[in-house]
Formats: C-alpha cells, structure tokens, sequence
C-alpha cells in the first residue's frame, strides 16, 4: 500500500490517519473532508485518479492541518514516531510538511527499520529537510522544480530561499545543476525535476527527457508539480519501476494539462479529472507501439 | 513597496565582509521574525532579514541582523512588543543571504513574478492574483487560499499572515510583482 503524508491549510484540522478517497472532487479521510485546490490534497487527488484508473486500492495517508506555524507538522511528526512501525507500506511520500532537522532524522530512523523498506518518495517541505540534514541519498526519489533543482545543487543552501545566485534556474544549466547534487550527494537515487521540460536523472546523469505536451501555462499553476508527485507515487506503487513511473507520470501530467486547455488562471483541480483519460491515452499508445 | 525597497537597498548598501559591529537576534520561530522585521523597521533601524550560521540552524529559519550597538534599545522594544529574542549574538562568519534576484515572465494577459521558489502571477487587466505556485512550507498553500481570487491591493501581505521561508519569499514576489503593476 502507498501511504502520503502532509498537511492541509485549516488550522481547525485534526490528525486524521486512514484510507483515503476522493468523491465529488474532495478527499476525505476518517469522516473529514479536504477541499483540494493544491498542495497535499492535490497530491493525494491525483494519486487517487491515478489509482483508480489502474484498479489500485486508495492510498493511506496521515494528515494534520498546519498553516504554516509548524505546530500541525510537530505533532504529525510524534505520531508518525509512534505508528510507522506497526504499518507495511510499498512506498511512502511525504510532503507539505514544516522542515523540522531534528524531527526528520526521528522519523528516518523508524522507517529504517521498517521490513521491507518502502520505496521513499519526497517533495517539497520535507525534500527540503531531507536536504539540509544531508540524508538526501536514503531516500529513492525526489520531485523538484528548476528552483528547487538549484538548491539541491548549492551544497551550502539550507532552503530555496538561500540558492546562491551563480546557480541560475535555467534550463540549459539542468545538467550540470543535476551533476553537481550528485556531486554533494544532496540528491535522491532519482530525480524527477518538473519543469518546461521534466527531466528524469540518477547519478549517471539524465536518463530521459519529456518535452511534449508543451503547455506554457503550466508553470504558473500551484499544484502542478504536487499532481506529478501524485501520479508517480501511484504508479510506483502498482509495481512500475522508477525511471518508467517517472517518465510515464511526466506524460501524463503534461497530457492532462493539455486537455484543459489551460490558462495562467486555471486551476490545478480542473486538470485532475483529466489524468484517467491522458493515462489511458498514453498506455493505449504503448500497447499500440508494441504490437 | 517601501518595505521592499528598504530591504533592497541595505543588501546594496552592507559589504558582506563587514560584520564585525553587527549582531543577529535568533528567535523562537519564523512568525516572530516577521513581526520583529516589520516593528524594527517601522522604528527606523537598519536591519535586514539573513539565514542563520549552520550550529544553530533547526529547519526553515530566519535570523534578524542588526547593529550590535544598538541591541540594549533594541531588545527592550521587542521584549514590549512581546517578542523577546531567544538571544543576541554577534556576527563572527559571513550570514547566509537572502534571494534577491527576480524572474518575470509575460503570458500576454498575465504576468508571473518568480521570487526564490515562489511564483505568484497576476491577471493584468483585473490586476488578481490568479495563481501561486513553488514553495515546500506548509504556509504555501495557506497562502495561496487567502490570496488567490484578490486584486493586489485586497490580498492580505504574505508578511503579516506567513510563517515560513516560503512565505518571505512569496512576500518579496507579492511586493515586486506591486511594484510593476501598481507604480
């Protein structure tokens, strides 16, 4: 089972720990509702789409609300200390989450004695501790952004917001961006960087590159990238292997967005219910190339 | 706006090696450095918002620099305000700087202002805010709600309702992207 954990923008919001599922475009885990715009609940959507589209079972997710002040995460850290060693999960993400140094080497340490040891999935806020504690390299797969690129690659940068300007987030710097995580060893055993492009890379270098659908608009649209993170997380758990459920994800993302028609206004939960539909197109096509 | 340009400003006017009469004031959680930053500045003082040294760094934290003469002034308007600093520490190696460099991008009908990881883009006729994307912190998407759907003077400030790293960030883009389309 894949389980996802994060926090939702309500400060009113309980610790909530269960299956999760997705009706009338709300999520909802133990009785409680989350309105998905973007963030976790966007990324538990697409996960759940994703999912469904593949006859998955929905995913377990541990959630709190935090807006900001670290207070929810803190106390989703100390029930996770508690709980992940009862769980047996095929792969864990985690996400929105308050970086917290000392709080994330707790939760490694339980999750290194999990047997078998899911497949470790971060983005965003943890990514970002994951990072600053130098432990980048436990887990299997990061999802960053140019922006995000740019940090993992400045072995001094503790967040984003310190990225020194020499590390420009451009995208003909993305290979030596790339090369010099490694280098640091501030990178996951794969990268999946969202971007105009999304690139897949490991310590080799990039592995593959998608270009295609271009929708400009995408960069714009908060939610995007926690989308992507959902769908890979999915397709990871049906049993794909990384650098196919990070190419496969990248695809259908970008198609989903495209059948949206978007603008710099859309909004990420009209792209959503399009992910069934651009999977499908995309497996379709590789059913038709094999035969 | 004038927030901004002040702290624009100072990161022109301070030569990263002269350190040696400031201080930094560590406090108890980002919230409170924003608040510390906004009151010290209304005051007049010449602080500006850095990235703490790595032996006292916990996660996504901010330290406020300031001049170490003036801290006797300086914590007692805190301590008023009721946001003592957890302690005051002169500057002995070089203070992480903060992002201060912008990316822009025009879609025609909107524009779109990159700060750090933070984007945040506007409609231009309406001037609203239609979109904010990037950011890890749990604020984003706090952030993200009570701003989105608001014309760039309604949006509340990033400053006064973020906790986190992201949330200055997104502050910096807020006040660029102003700005651009309000002067």
């Amino acid at each position: 089972m894949l389980a996802v954990v994060g926090t939702v923008p309500n400060p009113e919001f309980p610790m909530v720990a269960g299956k999760t599922t997705l009706k009338n475009g709300e999520i909802w885990v133990q009785g409680r509702r989350v309105i998905v715009k973007r963030g976790t609940p966007a990324l538990l959507a697409a996960t759940i789409k994703t999912g469904e589209a593949l006859g998955q079972e929905e995913p377990f997710s541990y959630l709190i609300g935090d807006t900001g002040s670290g207070k929810g995460s803190q106390r989703l850290y100390q029930y996770l200390v508690n709980d992940l060693n009862q769980r047996n999960f095929h792969a864990l993400v985690f996400h929105y989450l308050h970086p917290h140094i000392g709080w994330h080497s707790k939760i490694l340490s339980v999750i290194q004695k999990m047997t078998p040891k899911p497949v470790l999935i971060a983005d965003a806020g943890f990514m970002y501790v994951a990072k600053m504690s130098g432990k980048s390299s436990v887990y299997d797969l990061f999802t960053p952004d140019m922006g995000e690129l740019a940090f993992l690659a400045d072995e001094l940068a503790p967040h984003p917001f310190y990225t020194r300007g020499f590390l420009l987030h451009e995208e003909n710097r993305v290979p030596d961006l790339i090369a010099r995580a490694y280098q640091y060893g501030n990178a996951a055993r794969y990268l999946l960087v969202k971007g105009e492009k999304d690139y897949i890379a490991n310590k080799d270098g990039i592995q593959a590159v998608i270009d295609s659908p271009m929708e400009e608009a995408m960069e714009a649209i908060g939610g995007t990238g926690d989308t992507l993170t959902g769908i890979v997380a999915a397709l990871i758990s049906f049993g794909l292997t990384l650098p196919q459920a990070a190419i496969l994800a990248a695809r259908v993302n970008r198609l989903a967005g495209s059948y949206a028609h978007p603008s710099p206004g859309t909004q990420v939960s009209e792209i959503i219910p399009h992910l069934p539909k651009a999977l499908e197109e995309i497996l379709k096509e590789q059913r038709e190339s094999i035969q | 706006m004038e927030i901004f340009g002040f702290l624009k400003k100072r990161l022109e006017e301070v030569p990263e090696d002269h350190h040696q009469d400031r201080g930094f004031l560590v406090f108890e959680n980002t919230s409170e450095v924003i608040q510390a930053e906004n009151l010290l500045k209304r005051k007049g003082w010449k602080i500006r918002v850095m990235g703490p040294p790595p032996e006292i760094r916990t996660g996504c934290d901010l330290v406020i620099e300031f001049p170490l003469i003036e801290e006797l002034k300086i914590k007692k308007v805190l301590e008023e305000a009721g946001i003592p600093p957890l302690q005051a520490i002169p500057v002995s190696s070089p203070l992480l700087k903060p992002v201060d460099l912008f990316q822009t991008k025009d879609f025609g009908n909107y524009l779109m202002v990159q700060a750090a990881n933070m984007k945040l883009t506007v409609e231009k006729e309406s001037l609203t805010i239609v979109n904010i994307s990037g950011g890890g912190c749990p604020d984003v998407p706090y952030l993200a709600d009570q701003m989105v759907g608001k014309g760039l003077n309604q949006a509340p400030s990033p400053l006064e309702i973020g906790h986190t790293l992201c949330g200055y960030a997104l502050h910096l883009a807020f006040e660029e992207m102003k700005r651009r389309c309000l002067q």
